[in-house]
């Protein structure tokens, strides 16, 4: 790791204020992802900016079935809200099952979709939820936030204080995990609204990171049921191919997640 | 028996300390003045070095020096050297390139080392290593061992046309055609085994210290041999004479051969030390592991068996391509050679072998050694042939075995080996006994229910420990002896110390050694020290490989007892006035046999030293050494079973069940034998299922990080059933076979043979990912 300049702030003006004044600042949320590429020395921030003690980014508000998960929200936090659980338990499980128990107690909500690792959990989650990502500036729909591989629409020095949704009727989120870094290799995240209306989003196994795979969605609106899935043609073109697995068995997995989701929500 | 004696679940006396943080590895080492170095590495697989210019990194703050190969080579430090010497075929000597501590005109593989920085701090000494200008002209790059062996590939190695190392075979080759010939069947496969990252959790380090006062160098290092760190340093890299450096191996958090093989980086940092005047300690990170440390496997073989029309094997021909990487490492010639083909017959009576192994440079780190080393490839290639053998010919795969196995002992193989003894259908009968193997078609049916493809599939591996005699060995082509050495030294008041020559990095030596002495002489193990590592303390030994310390290097400590105890009763029985001969020694006192005079051992150990009332003549003291070369091999052996589901759907394959049945010969401590076993199996399920290392083809490592090298963890393993079923070894004084490598011999294709039994299709190779079984699934139907 090369030198760097920590900073604790307190504040979102006092993060922001840091920033602004930092040679090549990053935001540090958990550092799940930073930390360990700083020590391998492929980023060198000047300066990282904590904003993991920012009371104001922290807790979980549930108001009927709006929901809202403050950035600065541990994994862990996520995992064991007994009132998130009440409404949407599907947010629960994907945060219990991200990384390990240190990972869990250190990663942030705002920290992994500020950062939109394309095998990360939260992003499918987010983006099937159709959550607002809440910054220190404005408000972003899910589906304008995610805008490729390790790429959003955030600007630069903007941070992410919170994430909003409404708790849809039915949700269940299945991940099939690399055997290596158990980083999703295909994971789907499955919501049905009250109005009947299905959002299927997939991390671990696009190209240009999370997305939304619209035959799935069509087949499930229209039947409800693990079974709707059978049918579906799932392309692997604009999917991910690697050592761990090909686009074809990417399409498969993507498939399968999504029937066993279904079966699960 | 003592409590603490053989056969005894004693815990482990060691792991107070390994528990409780308290552990001494070499990167705990400091000494006053201590600098740190980082290696400067190719990030190329194949250049040649035109320049470099380290002037810019000298200047920068903290640094001590930075030194290269010129200077290396200017000093008269030597290449690294291969200590088995394989004559191909023709003749002709084994072709081996040059491997430089520090490379200086070419390097081979991503890692290779071309300069040394030193520092104040490591930090310091990284960001100078970055700063030190290698100026590279790429060259062509061939990483698979196959293609190496091609028209038009680049040539690593001017010393080896075509990257050929040796072209060697072993066996009747015309009588092994004819029976093929001849057969009623033949099955025929093509095997990969598939190229592993030992991972030892502890990574590489080494400390060199030099002493000017003296002129006298002191490395501590990762070695589970410091005694041949020391002979190889001192004989072949003129390091230092072996009187003027002493080698410590302390703690050492695991080796699985990697850490038996003298690296660049030791040699260097002791050169560097001298040339700096300040001790210099190196200390591996997890990605210089993964690029450096010796791989393992990595071979590519083709096999017939032949049967006659009584399913009995008539012949094995074997041909193999191993890939030794882009130099030839401390023992890598051996591994596919001697530790491979010399266990082709396996548990069967097989009349004809004939194997032909070619060693081939590629552009990816030196391969050698990995626990079992050699033995797993042969045991991978021949039980998946039997397994195949068996479904070709309709019968069950326990009966296609039991028609073959060896039954009288002991039993000359075509292949050198002499099996002493065993009894394989035991072990066959307790593992499938254990596993319910009876029980399983309606497992099969219940997971079918489920949706689930349940399989099964065994494995009757042999192999051979101790690796021995030395004068066998040597006519073979090793360069040193492999006998191991024990001194026992009895202290005045009766407390005992026990050098050994082996080396404990998480066998428990500490524990089974004392164990020993404890059924020996009726003492507690708390009162016996084992003492290893450090050439300074322990006379010339071999240390820890191939699964010998029990077999060889208890051996040793065992002959070293019979002295001191036949000096004790001597002593004993003068001052009791009886004959020696009637002296026996029972719950730590010397008696008179049917008597009740008695001395307690404490007291003849006292009357030693004082020596005022020894028999006349007798020195005094209580030391005794001893030297111990075994006459044969030992041969371990056993059949693992291993039940699978796979999951269609994903490809998935769990382990729901997983037997073990060993014949060990005679065990120390069945506690300690039992974990040996569970981490053998679960480096060889590792294997099987989730490890593999990969280059692409410029030859830079994809599997550099745990990101992408998936190694077993705990969820990934079944509650392992193990069992044992014992043949005493005859050809030792303990009777012990060995049991360090069996399981990750054994392990790897029960597990194939139950995935592919699982899915229906034989076409699947290691490591068994989801992604494969899928495919192989969907193919099968």
């Amino acid at each position: 790791m090369y030198d760097t300049n920590y900073h604790r702030a307190s504040s979102i003006d006092e993060a922001v204020n840091i920033m602004a004044a930092a040679a090549e600042g990053k935001y540090l949320s958990g550092g799940m992802t930073l930390i360990p590429t700083m020590k391998q020395r492929l980023a060198a921030p000047s300066d990282l900016v904590d904003l993991r003690h920012i009371a104001e980014m922290k807790g979980i508000a549930v108001d009927g079935r709006s929901v809202r998960i403050g950035a600065a929200s541990t994994h862990e936090e996520v995992a064991t809200s007994a009132a998130l659980a009440a409404v949407c338990p599907a947010i629960c499980r994907l945060a219990a099952h991200i990384g390990d128990p240190h990972v869990r107690h250190m990663g942030t909500i705002g920290g992994s979709i500020a950062n939109n690792d394309p095998a990360a959990d939260y992003p499918a989650a987010m983006l099937a939820l159709d959550a607002v990502i809440v910054t220190d500036r404005r408000e972003i729909s899910a589906g304008d936030f995610f805008t490729g591989l390790f790429e959003t629409a955030l600007e630069d020095g903007e941070i992410i204080t919170a994430v909003r949704f409404e708790a849809p009727a039915r949700a269940a989120y299945q991940k099939f995990p690399n055997p290596a870094s158990r980083y999703a290799m295909t994971g789907v995240f499955v919501v049905r609204r009250d109005d009947g209306g299905v959002r299927v989003a997939v991390t671990g196994a696009g190209s240009d990171g999370v997305f939304r795979h619209p035959g799935l969605e069509a087949a499930l609106a229209a039947n409800w049921s693990p079974d709707a899935v059978a049918n579906v043609m799932v392309d692997a073109t604009d999917l991910l191919s690697d050592l761990h697995a090909s686009a074809a068995y990417r399409a498969n997995l993507v498939k399968v997640m999504t029937k066993r989701a279904v079966a699960a929500a | 028996m003592s409590v603490d004696g053989i056969g005894a679940r004693v815990a482990r006396k060691e792991d107070r300390r390994f528990l409780t943080g308290k552990g001494r590895y070499t990167d705990d080492m400091s000494v006053p003045g201590m600098k740190f170095a980082v290696f400067v590495r190719s990030p190329h697989a194949h250049a040649t070095i035109k320049s470099i210019d380290a002037k810019a990194a000298k200047t920068m703050p903290g640094v001590i020096d930075v030194l290269d190969g010129k200077q290396l080579q200017a000093d008269g430090i030597g290449n690294l050297i291969c200590g088995w010497m394989i004559h191909s075929k023709d003749g002709s000597p084994m072709k081996m390139g040059a491997w430089r501590p520090l490379a200086d005109k070419t390097v081979r593989y991503v890692g290779d080392a071309v300069a040394i920085v030193v520092a104040d701090s490591v930090a310091e000494a990284r960001d100078a290593a970055e700063a030190v200008a290698v100026d590279y002209e790429p060259l062509p790059v061939v990483t698979d061992p196959v293609e190496a062996l091609g028209e038009g590939q680049p040539q690593i190695h001017s010393e080896a046309p075509k990257n050929l190392i040796f072209d060697w075979e072993l066996g009747d080759a015309a009588a092994v055609d004819r029976a093929i010939a001849a057969a009623a069947h033949v099955t025929e496969m093509k095997i990969v085994n598939n190229r592993l990252s030992p991972n030892a959790m502890e990574p590489r380090a080494a400390l060199g210290i030099y002493d000017a006062g003296d002129d006298h160098y002191t490395c501590y290092t990762t070695s589970q041999n410091p005694h041949l760190a020391r002979l190889v340093m001192s004989a072949f890299y003129n390091v230092a004479p072996e009187n003027k450096l002493r080698v410590i191996a302390p703690d050492v958090g695991g080796g699985f051969g990697s850490k038996i093989y003298i690296y660049p980086e030791e040699i260097v940092c002791l050169w560097a030390s001298k040339r700096t005047g300040v001790p210099v300690k190196w200390t591996a990170d997890r990605t210089e592991a993964f690029l450096t440390d010796a791989h393992g496997r990595d071979h590519v073989s083709t096999v017939k068996m032949a049967f006659d029309g009584n399913n009995r094997i008539t012949a094995l021909k074997v041909d193999t391509i191993a890939n030794l990487g882009a130099y030839m490492s401390l023992f890598s010639s051996c591994v596919p050679t001697y530790l491979y083909a010399t266990l082709l017959s396996g548990q069967y009576a097989i009349p004809a072998i004939h194997a032909n192994v070619r060693t081939v440079y590629t552009n990816t780190a030196p391969v050698d050694a990995y626990r079992g080393a050699g033995r797993p490839e042969a045991t991978y290639l021949l039980e998946r042939t039997m397994e195949t053998a068996a479904r070709e010919l309709g019968l069950p795969p326990g009966e296609l075995r039991r028609i073959n196995f060896i039954r009288t002992f002991p039993h000359q193989t075509p292949v050198i080996m002499n099996y002493d003894a065993g009894d394989y259908e035991a072990s066959l009968n307790a593992a499938m006994e254990a596993a319910d193997w009876n029980g399983f078609a309606a497992r099969r049916a219940e997971a079918e229910r489920r949706g689930m493809k349940r399989g099964i599939g065994m494995s009757c591996y042999i192999e051979a420990c101790g690796l021995a005699p030395s004068a066998a060995v040597g006519s073979l082509g090793a360069g040193v002896g492999l006998w191991e050495s024990a001194e026992v030294r009895v202290n005045a008041v009766g407390t005992i110390e026990v050098m050994t020559g082996s080396h404990s990095h998480g066998q428990g030596h500490e524990t089974t050694f004392a164990q020993l002495v404890a059924e020996r002489f009726g003492v507690p193990i708390d009162s016996v020290n084992i003492v290893h590592g450090d050439t300074d303390k322990v006379q010339m030994g071999m240390g820890t490989y191939g699964s010998r310390s029990g077999a060889v290097g208890m051996s040793a400590v065992a002959k070293a007892l019979d002295k001191v105890e036949a000096k004790a009763k001597k002593v004993a029985a003068h001052l009791m006035e009886a004959d020696e001969r009637d002296v026996v020694i029972e719950d730590g006192a010397l008696k008179v046999a049917g008597t009740d005079k008695s001395v307690p051992w404490s007291q003849v150990a006292l009357a030693s030293y004082t020596a005022h009332n020894l028999p006349s003549g007798m020195e005094p003291g209580l030391k005794e050494s001893a030297f111990y070369d075994p006459s044969n091999f030992t041969f371990p052996a056993g059949c693992h079973i291993c039940e699978v589901e796979v999951d269609p759907e994903t490809g998935q394959t769990k382990i729901v069940q997983f037997v073990a049945a060993d014949d060990f010969g005679n065990i120390i401590n069945p506690m300690i034998v039992e974990g040996q076993v569970h981490g053998g199996l679960a480096q060889g399920i590792g294997q099987a299922l989730l490890e593999g290392v990969h280059y692409d083809d410029s030859g830079q490592l994809l599997t550099a990080s745990y990101m992408d090298y998936a190694m077993p963890r705990a969820d990934d393993l079944p509650s392992f059933k193990v069992t044992t079923s014992n043949t005493p070894c005859p050809g030792n004084p303990l009777g012990v076979k060995g049991c360090g490598e069996a399981g990750a011999i054994g392990s790897p294709p029960a597990l194939i043979n139950a995935v592919t039994d699982a899915i229906g299709n034989n076409e699947i190779t290691m490591p068994a990912t989801p992604q494969k079984v899928w495919a192989a699934a969907q193919a099968a139907h």
